[in-house]
Formats: structure tokens, C-alpha cells, sequence
């Protein structure tokens, strides 16, 4: 970054801390921008504003831990040796000494055993590659549950989508490479797994691992896959994701002040080149720390792969876990033998099929909601998830079945440490993968709606203080505070969604018209996700609830009550308090020139 | 906005609060109008230098802890042999190296970072910046003039025009790509044959123990006991890794009347049964073996097989029963394989049958 342009970014914010301008750009900044022009694009980059939120670093951690990985990684690529030759071990770590391995898993050893330092790259390398797929992961649920993909940014969540997947399949490259007992055994079963597709399995397998399982052609072909190929594949469309990210302008949480045509939060210099910064360094440092504490994947324990060994308990990391506990689950009479030949459906699907139909429903829901919706709009203020109930219900629902097929990959685990049946447990999940998920959307769904009703309690009613005022005719009642104006906002924003009005499937001549059943489907599905949408509270209603003479416009208490006054109102006692700002009507008086609509924008 | 609307009269419309949106009739807006951002809210390093130093000296603490603890790296890197143990509270005896080096680049890493996120916090200027937003669409004109210059750029090549180059180049473009994607994937490995359908073992070959290697005598099998057994001379094949995943058997002895298929009977010797160990889900060698049960089950994806039942399924993702191997002993009272396996060993395929 040039230093020329810096002065000039940070000036506007704090004049004191500005040091003097050198206006005419000499020196190494001079030099530069006489042969670039980078003056202009950097001095934009530089005061380009990002909102600030927790939720916002979730996205950075999966950024950072990526350097991390490449930094590592190239460090790793010096020692280790991707060759399945066999060798026997002479080195420092005694219980393997005379010990047929291959090169690869020898160089793993010794990049722990006798590279100094090597150990704690090795395993800050794995940790950040944990960090990295829980990061994404995460990072996909926030983006997801506040519609952040929803126009312009569906382009956006799609390479996400690609990015996701294809980090899960760097990772299991990775932790292949070793060829230890446990990895092995994990490409022994990823060799199964493409004997089992149909019709061309069996040359799929033997053209993948150049001839019969083992063979010597694996480690190297992963190898180039993990250091190159994939790598290569994710920082391109990483680069295109952050690119998009710039040139869309981050989303903002609805709050007062934000709008949908604007960007409120803090400019890249000074303040988050300080701290997006300072992330980078407390990200590597934790997974250092990590690295440095906690042992991952001690090869040295498991030993050298052998086809005829295996180690219970064999799980793969944490981010295959779903794969594998649905190959757990899917039930063997899968498997259909036909005109002489096997179709291994119980393998084929869970393997093969389940991970990019996952991937490919995720990668399609923005398009699928826009379509429900009918909704083309630009959208950069996010939901607040449970402004959006039916979304976050299915969101849930998702996760739910994601994660009981990753508990059900530790079935024999919990077994053991439990103590019960390995048949009941796998039962169990199998029964839950059914059940679960639609409990999970209903529930979620009611919970989101429970949620939105206390937010309008809240509007409505204020918050209750603990105040209890006795009158002078000796009734009680709570008092409440009204929201200030700059909380109440944030649960009185959102606009909610009502269902498509569904048309006539004839037209006036009582032909069918075309296209009447797409229609009505959309037109079900629109019920489906907003017919119970609870709408935010109005000015009208507020004043309603107030009991300051709009009575037509009561909401809690009945007319026919209002002869006993007060009584039993507790929420109320606004008569009591004439003096007090909270309910008189004065709370509601707005400058209507600073108006703005948060969602018409756009689509001039 | 005076909220009014005193004037209508409705007395008694009593609504639950969920039940939506209510119209007023009054001058009431329909929405809250957003109220723009809150006041300032100024931090204690803004109003007063005091706290402004106190705040500038922790962030110089931080990158002093930074520079401490990289130079102790510098130092524990020479100073640690690479293989000393020593007991760690709440560790146990690890590796003293890894730690220290480990925990200072840590702390050097996370100290910076500290340091930086502090002093943004504390000393840079916290108040709220606004950017306006644009719509991602391009200006109509901006659209008409790069279909323009496409539409220009094609007739400029005349395309449209000779449709013998359009043809050609069509061709030329749908092919090339051809021999690249042939050379890759008609060099990446050899056709499998029947090779997912054979194994090492051949009549007459002995079991020998794995990884000793050395031959099995019926009576060394007593009842209740697990072999794991290769073919003799499958260290001298060609590919051992490779023979070993198929040809890999565990061997048992089980009371004769235990058994309740014939041919499982037929083809052990006394109660001696052969089977694969390649699981036939998606390969795992199956390592436990249950001798109470008589049930053999893989640790992969937990498929269980009843030895007793010519180990048939009995439960777990896979399908097909380990295949057996036909056994019996030579002149010196070795076990020996009376015949090859007679079908495929491991997960499935297609062409299997």
C-alpha cells in the first residue's frame, strides 16, 4: 500500500493524527503512481466503508486461516516426500524402528520427529485446515439465516457453495497424504466408493488409483492435487468472492441510520486495517497456540498404512463426518443385482450422491426463494433471522439432518463410551434422520414467531422497569419504558412477506390457462412460507397501546373495560404518569423529510 | 406526527396482538420512519488524555510481549532438542520443542494482533462513516453500447456472413480439446480386467499367519480362536500391498454344530471356517471378531456378519455375505485353500454379478 495515498484517507477522520500531505507525490509513492495511477483506486480502497459486526469475522476467520494453510502448507511441501515407495524406518522415534512404510508416511515422521519446528507446522497445518471448513461452514449458516444471498449476491453464495465444497475435498486430500494406518483405511473405503458407481466403476477406480488399490500412483496424484490443483481452484474463486464482496458493498444488520442505499461502519484505513489486521495475527496466533497444546493426528500412533489392518473406532475429520455417517445409515438391501449385474445403491448414494445434492440444494435456494418470492429487489439490509421464519425453519431443518448424519459417523463411539447397543444407536439415527428435520423446520419456525411477538410486546408495551407505582386509590401497576427511538427501530423495520394472492387457474373463458399449475405451485408454496407472517408493530398501533385516545384503535383491553379504568392494566398507568416523557404522544413525532423506505430501492 | 384519530369510532374492535396489521384511519404513517444514526457515544480514551495514555501503553505492552516471545522462539529453537519429553500439567510428557516454540510464535502471533484490534478500539476515530449504494445494474445506455460493440465486433468478423468459417471453427473448437482429455484419461491407469475378481490363493497354497507368515496347523486351531492368514508366497508376489487387500482371510474354529449352513461345513475342516477380511460394503479390513457371537464386524460403518451363518449379513450397510474360502489340510497336517475364492472378494462393482 502506498503511503502517499494513507495521510489523505485518514485525514477527513481525525485531523490531529494526519501527518502533512505530500501533495505532490514524490518519493517511492510518487514513483509508483507515475507508472500505475495507482493513487486513485488505492486512496478509494482506502476510505471504502465496512460495516462492523461479530458475525462479519466468520468469513475472515475462513480468509486467514487460508493463508495460514498456504503459508504452512509450502513449508511442508520442503520435507515431505509423496511417494509410496517402501522404505524401512531408522529413525529417532523408537517403537517404529525396522519397519516396512512408504516415503510419504516416513517424511511425515521425520517432519515430526527430526525437522526442527517441523511438528508445530505440521499441526498449526492441520488445526487452520479445521479452522478453515468450521469457518466456511459457520460463515454459510450467518450468510444464509440473515439472507445475505439474496440480489445481487447469489453469485456471491454460489462460489461460496463451490468454495465450501471444494475445501472439504482439500482437507480429505490432505489428511490422505500421510499414508498412515487411519487415512489409509479412509482411501481403502474412497476406492469402494468408486467401484460402486454404475456401469463404470470398477475402470473409474483402477484409472483414479492407476491399477489395483494401492498401487504407487495415489500419493503422488493426491499430492498435485492438494498443492496445486485445488489450491489453485479455491484462491481463484476465493479472490472472485472477496472481489464480489468489494464491488457489492458489504450487507449491514438493520439499525437506525442504515438503509438499504447506504453503508454504514468504519473505513478500511485506518480503523479495519487495524483490526482486520490484527484478526489475521490473532487467528494465527490461537491456531498456533492450538497447535502448540493440543496433538492432532499422531501418524506416529497409528502407524504405516497396511491393507489388512485397521484400527476401530476409525473416523474420518470432522468435515467428511457426514459422508461417512451416511454411508452408517443407508441400509444394505441398497444393493439390486440385475441381468448379472450389481447396482451398490447403498454405497453409490450415500458416497457419491449425498455430498453434491447437499451442496447443490444449498447452491440453488436463493434462486428458489427469489422465485417464491417474486422478489427482485436489491437486498444489502439483512433479516434479522426471525423476521424470516419459514427461511430460518428450513435453515434448521437442514443443519439438523447434517448433524445427525455427522453424530451418526461416532455411532460405534458412543457405543463404546456409553455403554449401549451399536445396533439401538444406529437404529436410532436412523429413525431421527426421518423424524428430526421437519420437528426441527416446525419448531424453529413457531420459535422465530414467538420471538416477533415479543419484539411487538416490546414495542408495544416498553420495558418493564420493577417500578410498581400504588395510586391514590390504593391499585398497583408496573410501570413501563417505552424503547428509546434508536432501539425501537431495529424490531420496526422489517417489512413482512405476505403470501401471492393465488390467480385463477381458467381464464374468463374457462380454457386452462398455460403455466397455471406452475402457478398455483408457486402460489402454495408462497402460503407455505409466509400465510402466518407477523407483521411489525405500526405507528398506529403503538399509539393504540398507549391508551392516548385512539381508541378505536385498542388492541389489548376491550372497550367495555375501559369504564373500570385501569384496573388489571398493568402494562399500562400512562394516565398516572403526566409528566413523564415515555407515553406521551409526543414519543411518536418524526421528521418525515428523513424518511426512508428500506426496501424501494433500486431497479431504475 | 401527532398521532390523531380520536375522531373515528369503533368501540369494543379488541385485536391480539399477533393479529397483524392494523389500519388507522387517523394521519398516523403506515411504518416508523428510521431515525437515523444514534448520537455519538464518546469512549473514556476521547475525553480524556489520561485514559488515551493508559490505553497507548497497553498496546505498547502487547507488541512488547510480541517481541519477547519471539525472541524466546529464536532462542528455544537452538537452545531445545527436538526430542526432549518432559511432564506438562494437563498435558502429561510431551514434547518440550514443540511447546515452547509453539507458545512463544503463538503469543508473538496473537500479541500483534491484540495490539492492533486494542488500539483500533480504543485510540482510532469510532465514529460511524456513511457510503452511499448504487444499483449493481449498469445505465441503460451503458447496456446499449456493449451490445452494441458486440453486436458491431461480430459483424466486424463476418461471421454471419461466411458461414464456412463459422462451421470450420465450430468444429475445429468442439474437437481440439479431444486429444488432451483422451491423453488423460486413457493414460491414468490400466483397464482392471478381472483383476477385482481374483485373488492370490490357489489350490494347495498353505495359510500361513500374517505378518508371520508361517503355515497353520489344524490343530493349532483350537475352538474359539482368530487367525489372520495369507496365502504362503504373497511376500514374494509382484504386489504385495495389492495382494494383501484382497487376499487378506480370517480364520476361525468353531464347534462343527454351531454352524448351521452345510456348505459352510463342507468347505472348512472340522469346524475350521475361511473367510475374506475385505468387508464387502466399501473395503475396511473386518477386524473384530466377537467369539462369544461368532459375529465378525467391520469398525468402518459397523456391518455385521453371522460366522455361524456362512456370514451372512446381519446387520450394518453392507449387502452381500463375506465370501468363503474352501479349505482343507495336506499330507503334514497343514491347512491348505482346496480351490481359489469363487467370487469376487471386496465392495462391490457393476460387472461383478
Amino acid at each position: 500500500m502506498s503511503n502517499a495515498a494513507t495521510p489523505k484517507g485518514a485525514a477527513g477522520l481525525r485531523a490531529k493524527d494526519a501527518k502533512p500531505s505530500s501533495a505532490k507525490g514524490s518519493g517511492l509513492a510518487g514513483w509508483v503512481d507515475d507508472r500505475t495511477g495507482a493513487a486513485k483506486p488505492v486512496s478509494y480502497l482506502l476510505k471504502k466503508v465496512f460495516p462492523d459486526h461479530w458475525s462479519f469475522m466468520l468469513g475472515e476467520i475462513a480468509m486467514f486461516s487460508l493463508i495460514i494453510l498456504l503459508l504452512t502448507g509450502t513449508f511442508l511441501t520442503f520435507w515431505f516426500v509423496p511417494s509410496a515407495g517402501q522404505v524401512i524406518y531408522n529413525g529417532s522415534y523408537v517403537p517404529l524402528k525396522g519397519i516396512a512404510m512408504s516415503e510419504a508416511f516416513k517424511s511425515t515422521v521425520d517432519i515430526s520427529f527430526e525437522v526442527r519446528g517441523g511438528l508445530i507446522i505440521r499441526q498449526i497445518h492441520h488445526w487452520a485446515a479445521l479452522m478453515f471448513t468450521v469457518s466456511i461452514t459457520v460463515h454459510m449458516f450467518r450468510v444464509f439465516f440473515t439472507g445475505a444471498f439474496r440480489k445481487p449476491r447469489e453469485i456471491n453464495w454460489v462460489i461460496g457453495t463451490v468454495l465450501s465444497l471444494l475445501a472439504i475435498n482439500e482437507g480429505f486430500t490432505g489428511y490422505s497424504l500421510p499414508d498412515d494406518l487411519l487415512s489409509g483405511t479412509g482411501l481403502r473405503a474412497a476406492e469402494g466408493f468408486m467401484q460402486s458407481v454404475p456401469v463404470v466403476g470398477s475402470y473409474l477406480a483402477y484409472f483414479v488409483f492407476g491399477g489395483a488399490f494401492p498401487g504407487e500412483a495415489i500419493i503422488p496424484r493426491l499430492y498435485t492435487t492438494h498443492v496445486l490443483l485445488l489450491p489453485a481452484l479455491i484462491v481463484g474463486l476465493f479472490t472472485a468472492h472477496i472481489v464480489l464482496v468489494a464491488v457489492h458493498k458489504h450487507t449491514q444488520y438493520p439499525g437506525p441510520g442504515k438503509t438499504n442505499d447506504n453503508v454504514v461502519g468504519y473505513p478500511m484505513m485506518p480503523v479495519y486495517m487495524a483490526k482486520a489486521g490484527g484478526f489475521f495475527f490473532i487467528v494465527f496466533g490461537i491456531t498456533t497456540l492450538m497447535a502448540a497444546l493440543v496433538t492432532i493426528n499422531p501418524i506416529w500412533l497409528y502407524g504405516p498404512y497396511n491393507p489388512s489392518a485397521v484400527t476401530a473406532g476409525a473416523q474420518p475429520d470432522w468435515y467428511m463426518g457426514f459422508a461417512d455417517g451416511a454411508l452408517r445409515l443407508f441400509p444394505g438391501f441398497f444393493e439390486f443385482h440385475v441381468f448379472g449385474f450389481t447396482l451398490s445403491l447403498n454405497v453409490f448414494i450415500p458416497s457419491l450422491v449425498v455430498m453434491p445434492l447437499l451442496y447443490g440444494i444449498a447452491g440453488a435456494y436463493p434462486f428458489i426463494e427469489s422465485w417464491v418470492t417474486g422478489d427482485k429487489r436489491e437486498h444489502h439490509l439483512l433479516d434479522r433471522p426471525r423476521n424470516a421464519p419459514a427461511r430460518t425453519g428450513l435453515g434448521v431443518m437442514a443443519i439438523s439432518f447434517y448433524l445427525i448424519l455427522f453424530f451418526a459417523a461416532g455411532n460405534d463411539l458412543m457405543a463404546i463410551k456409553l455403554g449401549l447397543s451399536i445396533n439401538d444407536i444406529t437404529r436410532a439415527f436412523q429413525i431421527l434422520l426421518i423424524v428430526v428435520p421437519p420437528l426441527a423446520y416446525w419448531v424453529t419456525k413457531r420459535f422465530c414467531m414467538s420471538l416477533q411477538r415479543h419484539d411487538r410486546d416490546l414495542v408495544l408495551h416498553g420495558r418493564e422497569t420493577g417500578r410498581i407505582v400504588r395510586t391514590a386509590e390504593g391499585a398497583f401497576f408496573e410501570v413501563h419504558q417505552p424503547l428509546p427511538e434508536h432501539q425501537r427501530w431495529a424490531l420496526v423495520q422489517h417489512q413482512s412477506e405476505k403470501p401471492l394472492e393465488l390467480t385463477a387457474t381458467v381464464d374468463a373463458n374457462g380454457v386452462r390457462r398455460p403455466g397455471a399449475f406452475k402457478e398455483r405451485l408457486r402460489g402454495k408454496v408462497s402460503s407455505f412460507y409466509f400465510a402466518d407472517s407477523v407483521d411489525p408493530v405500526t405507528p398506529a398501533e403503538l399509539a393504540a397501546a398507549h391508551h392516548d385516545g385512539s381508541a378505536h384503535e385498542a388492541i389489548e383491553a376491550p372497550q367495555e373495560d375501559a369504564g373500570q379504568g385501569w384496573v388489571g392494566q398493568l402494562h399500562g398507568g400512562a394516565e398516572e404518569r403526566p409528566e413523564t416523557d415515555a407515553y406521551a404522544p409526543h414519543e411518536h413525532q418524526h421528521d418525515h423529510d428523513h424518511e426512508v423506505d428500506p426496501d424501494s430501492t433500486t431497479a431504475r | 406526527m401527532e398521532p390523531t384519530g380520536a375522531e373515528g369510532g369503533h368501540p369494543g374492535t379488541a385485536l391480539g396482538l399477533d393479529q397483524g396489521h392494523t389500519e388507522g384511519e387517523g394521519g398516523m404513517p403506515e411504518r416508523f420512519a428510521n431515525p437515523g444514526l444514534p448520537p455519538h457515544v464518546s469512549r473514556s480514551a476521547d475525553l480524556g488524555e489520561h485514559a488515551a495514555r493508559r490505553a497507548e501503553r497497553q498496546v505498547a505492552a502487547l507488541f512488547g510481549i510480541s517481541m519477547v516471545a519471539t525472541v524466546i522462539f529464536l532462542v528455544a529453537y537452538f537452545a531445545i532438542d527436538q526430542n526432549t519429553y518432559r511432564f506438562v500439567p494437563g498435558i502429561g510428557q510431551a514434547n518440550l520443542s514443540n511447546i515452547v516454540l509453539g507458545v512463544t510464535l503463538g503469543l508473538s502471533l496473537l500479541c500483534i494482533g491484540l495490539g492492533a484490534v486494542h488500539w483500533a478500539k480504543t485510540l482510532m476515530p469510532d465514529t460511524e462513516v456513511t457510503e452511499a449504494r448504487h444499483p449493481q445494474r449498469s445505465s441503460d445506455d451503458a447496456r446499449a453500447e456493449a451490445v452494441e460493440t458486440i453486436m458491431a465486433g461480430g459483424d466486424a468478423t463476418q461471421l454471419a456472413r461466411r458461414p464456412l468459417i463459422r462451421y470450420m471453427l465450430g468444429g475445429a473448437l468442439g474437437l481440439f480439446a479431444l486429444p488432451l482429455g483422451l491423453q488423460v484419461a486413457g493414460s491414468l491407469g490400466p483397464l482392471p480386467h478381472a483383476e477385482l475378481s481374483t485373488t492370490f490363493w490357489r489350490k494347495g497354497m498353505r495359510l500361513v499367519r500374517d505378518p508371520e507368515l508361517s503355515p497353520i496347523k489344524a490343530s493349532d486351531v483350537t475352538i474359539g480362536s482368530v487367525f489372520n492368514v495369507m496365502p504362503e508366497g504373497i511376500d514374494k508376489s509382484h504386489d504385495v500391498l495389492e495382494e494383501k487387500g484382497k487376499a487378506a482371510v480370517l480364520l476361525m474354529r468353531l464347534n462343527p454344530d454351531d454352524i448351521k449352513i452345510a456348505k459352510e461345513r463342507d468347505w472348512g475342516h472340522d469346524g475350521i471356517v475361511a473367510y475374506s477380511k475385505i468387508c464387502t460394503h466399501v473395503g475396511c479390513p473386518v477386524g473384530l471378531y466377537e467369539q462369544q457371537t461368532h459375529h465378525l464386524l467391520c469398525p468402518c460403518h459397523q456391518s455385521t456378519f453371522d460366522v455361524t451363518e456362512d456370514c451372512k449379513v446381519i446387520f450394518g450397510p453392507a449387502h452381500r455375505p463375506l465370501p468363503q474360502l474352501k479349505i482343507t489340510v495336506d499330507a503334514e497336517g497343514y491347512l491348505v485353500a482346496d480351490s481359489a475364492f469363487r467370487e469376487a472378494v471386496g465392495p462391490s462393482f457393476w460387472e461383478r454379478g
